[in-house]
């Protein structure tokens, strides 16, 4: 399931917004409309947190996370990290972390599994992120752009990458995820895909501009449409048990 | 040399295909990402751009409207036109103009189309091509110019041609060289007025220029003068409406002349009484007595005015009785003598008046200039002298034993020429149509034989062949004796009619 939602008349709603399969994070914004709709749909199964990241809104740019776990920026205020530590489930771990490329959104993207990053990323950061997350981290670019988590957007389903890239690209991409990739658009033709979206393994939320096309795209490789409600239901259940034990 | 599938499938799909976000059709990535068809619902870069535009035209002077104030002349799909077109669209400047051209619209329908190709940005890096298609509405406006004509009374330079002579032969001659010349361009009015002719014009200079030309081909004098009409203290700018006056010698071909004594000592001691035997901007006088001919100029005329004794009204027949060539060693010669001509043939003629002939033994003993044409027996024109009554200071003053009975001015081709005339196998045009050609006084008839009979004359305008007569070859009727303009000499008229229009 695929859902068009905005953030103060702005599309770009992965910039405001982080999902994963166990937590959501939700920017603090002037009406509570964005808000309510993440809320509505994840209510009865993850927390959807409200939150600013050093005092900014930007969070999904800002902060990297799966169903592990969460690395944030060390401009986080101990005031933020504390609240996210407080409202998200007690088996995810939080790590605030020195890193030059401080737009860990921006220089990672992760599905579960695997996460692929920036080329300059400090080799402490990789450390970090691979005990954090529990991922295998590749270093890679896209569509000869480095920052990887800008242009993609990876659930443990499929992925959505940048339009210019390559075939080869996305074979090599696939074959280290494990999982099919496509080359797409979102917002209407825009390339900066996890800007203009979120998605876990069962939900995506894309930006008001989004197109039935590029929807019907999004809900194709992330498999969102074909799970019945039972089916959801059962993955719903899977990642809760798995996250509860 | 075979094609390797491997090669060719790495080279399509070196770039994925994705799904048009629009429409969903697959597409190579592009800025956009939108297949060309969804971007062109989208996006119209010819959105600031007129799509109708209106074209003044003047159905007068058939000329555009070039905003502001400037009408140019433009043929249909011409340079000029599209720089016109162009210049009307407002937003062009936003795109890039690629190409343009005319699209074919009827010629009387009043519309003109063209067709634009241009460029335009949409976003960073993204350039779209769009053609189009602008018409041009042509609406009808009188230009300032137009407008001044048709009011009529207006021109700011007037003129005023005048010669104080019986005839209007001069200025039949004048309007022919003035057609030849195509002195009238600029003209925007002419007036017939008593001995006289008006011209009207938009500008001193145009005027300034007809009356050079006028000055170079007929002797006159002319007078300059302005009136103030309004002024502009502020910038200096005055307002003058000029007037030439133009008058010309009153003096006509085949006239007899007295010259006063003064003017006979300039020229050679010419005899006073002369023949006028050419105009043009001199006055050419001729002896007949001596053959010895003088030029006057106009400044040597007004300053030393002289007035026709005999004019062509008075002209009789006589008929040849005896003519004898005066030998070379025979003519009188004296010191300080102007020239002699030696193109005219200097005789002692006998003739007698053609009302006399057979009643009158008594032949009257005169010299001609025209010893080389006459025979005994022919008809010739000439005036009768001792039988006129005649007012002119400069005759009075003369010796009458000196002036000759008769002068003979010019052979006489046969008393009816209405139906030679009826033959006439030429014409000429005319300023106007409705110009007054059938006078009473049969005027134009006797210029026309004028040209006929004189070569010299009839160089300098055109004549054109009349369709509407046949070449006749029946010589039985016709005199061979008669002079009579080649058909070598008679330009064909052009005549355009549209076949389609008269059915």
């Amino acid at each position: 399931m695929a859902v068009r939602v905005q953030f103060e008349n702005n599309n770009e709603i992965g910039v405001f917004s982080k999902l994963t399969n166990s937590y959501c994070l939700v920017a603090i914004g002037g009406s509570e409309n964005f808000y309510s709709v993440f809320e509505g749909e994840l209510a009865d199964s993850v927390p959807v947190i409200h939150t600013s990241i050093a005092g900014c809104r930007i969070i999904g740019r800002l902060c990297v996370g799966n169903k592990n776990g969460l690395l944030v920026p060390n401009t986080t205020t101990d005031t933020e990290l504390q609240h996210i530590k407080n409202s998200i489930p007690d088996n995810v771990k939080i790590h605030r972390i020195e890193e030059r490329l401080s737009a860990l959104g921006n220089v990672i993207a992760c599905n579960d599994y695997v996460a692929l990053v920036h080329p300059d990323l400090d080799r402490e950061t990789e450390e970090i992120l691979s005990d954090t997350l529990n991922v295998e981290v590749f270093k890679q670019t896209i569509a000869s752009n480095v920052l990887i988590g800008s242009y993609s957007v990876l659930s443990n389903q499929g992925g959505l990458v940048h339009p210019k890239t390559s075939v080869q690209d996305q074979d090599e991409l696939s074959s280290l995820l494990q999982v099919p990739l496509v080359a797409g658009t979102i917002n209407r033709g825009s390339d900066v895909i996890a800007a203009g979206m979120v998605v876990n393994d069962w939900i995506s939320f894309c930006g008001m501009d989004t197109t039935s096309t590029e929807l019907s795209v999004i809900e194709s490789v992330f498999k969102l449409n074909e799970s019945s409600s039972t089916t959801i239901n059962s993955v719903i259940r899977a990642s809760l048990i798995e996250s509860m034990s | 040399m075979e094609y390797s599938p491997l090669a060719l499938d790495t080279l399509t799909s070196d770039k994925a295909l994705i799904l048009c976000c629009e429409c969903g059709t697959q597409i190579e990535p592009n800025p956009t990402n939108m297949c060309v068809g969804c971007l062109r619902t989208k996006v119209d870069i010819t959105e600031g751009i007129p799509k109708q535009a209106t074209l003044y035209f003047c159905k007068k002077c058939e000329r555009y409207l070039h905003p502001p104030g400037e009408w140019i002349k433009a043929s249909l799909e011409s340079r000029e036109l599209m720089t016109l077109c162009l210049k009307k669209l407002k937003g062009l400047n936003r795109v890039k103009l690629i190409d343009a051209s005319f699209v074919w619209t009827e010629p009387h329908s009043k519309r003109i189309k063209i067709k634009l190709t241009v460029h335009g940005e949409i976003m960073t890096n993204a350039t779209l091509e769009q053609i189009f298609i602008v018409e041009y509405v042509i609406s009808n406006q009188m230009c300032e110019d137009c407008h001044r004509t048709e009011a009529k009374d207006y021109w700011s330079a007037s003129v005023q041609v005048r010669q104080k002579t019986i005839n209007k032969k001069t200025f039949y001659y004048l309007e022919q060289l003035i057609l030849k010349h195509r002195a009238h361009e600029n003209t925007i009015g002419i007036k017939s007025v008593h001995d006289g002719l008006d011209f009207f014009y938009n500008t001193e200079a145009n005027a300034r220029k007809l009356v050079d030309f006028i000055i170079s081909f007929l002797p006159c004098r002319y007078q300059q003068s302005k009136k103030l009409i309004s002024h502009d203290i502020h910038n200096n700018t005055y307002n003058y409406k000029f007037s030439y006056s133009i008058e010309i010698v009153p003096i006509s071909k085949d006239s007899v002349v007295c010259l006063s004594k003064k003017l006979t000592h300039q020229l050679g001691n010419l005899p006073s009484i002369c023949v006028v035997y050419r105009v043009t901007s001199y006055i050419n006088v001729i002896d007949v007595s001596s053959g010895q001919i003088a030029e006057i100029s106009s400044n040597l005329y007004w300053r030393y005015p002289f007035q026709t004794i005999c004019n062509p009204k008075q002209l009789k027949e006589y008929i040849v009785i005896d003519v004898e060539l005066i030998k070379e060693k025979d003519k009188k010669k004296f010191p300080g003598q102007g020239n002699i001509s030696h193109k005219f043939a200097i005789a002692d003629i006998w003739v007698v008046k053609s009302e006399d002939l057979g009643l009158d033994q008594n032949t009257i003993h005169t010299r001609t200039h025209l010893g080389g044409i006459l025979k005994p027996g022919d008809s010739v024109l000439g005036y009768d002298l001792s039988g006129s009554n005649i007012n002119d200071e400069n005759f009075e003053k003369l010796d009458q034993d000196t002036v000759p009975d008769v002068i003979l001015i010019k052979k006489f081709y046969g008393t009816n020429r209405s139906s030679h005339r009826r033959a006439r196998l030429w014409k000429l045009k005319h300023l106007n149509e409705n110009m007054d050609i059938n006078s009473e006084n049969n005027d134009y008839n006797e210029f026309l034989d004028e040209l006929e009979e004189d070569p010299e004359l009839r160089a300098n305008i055109n004549i054109f062949r009349d369709n509407q007569k046949q070449i006749n070859n029946d010589t039985s009727c016709d005199d061979s004796t008669l002079p009579q303009i080649t058909l070598e000499e008679m330009l064909d008229d052009l005549v355009i009619t549209d076949s389609e229009m008269i059915e």
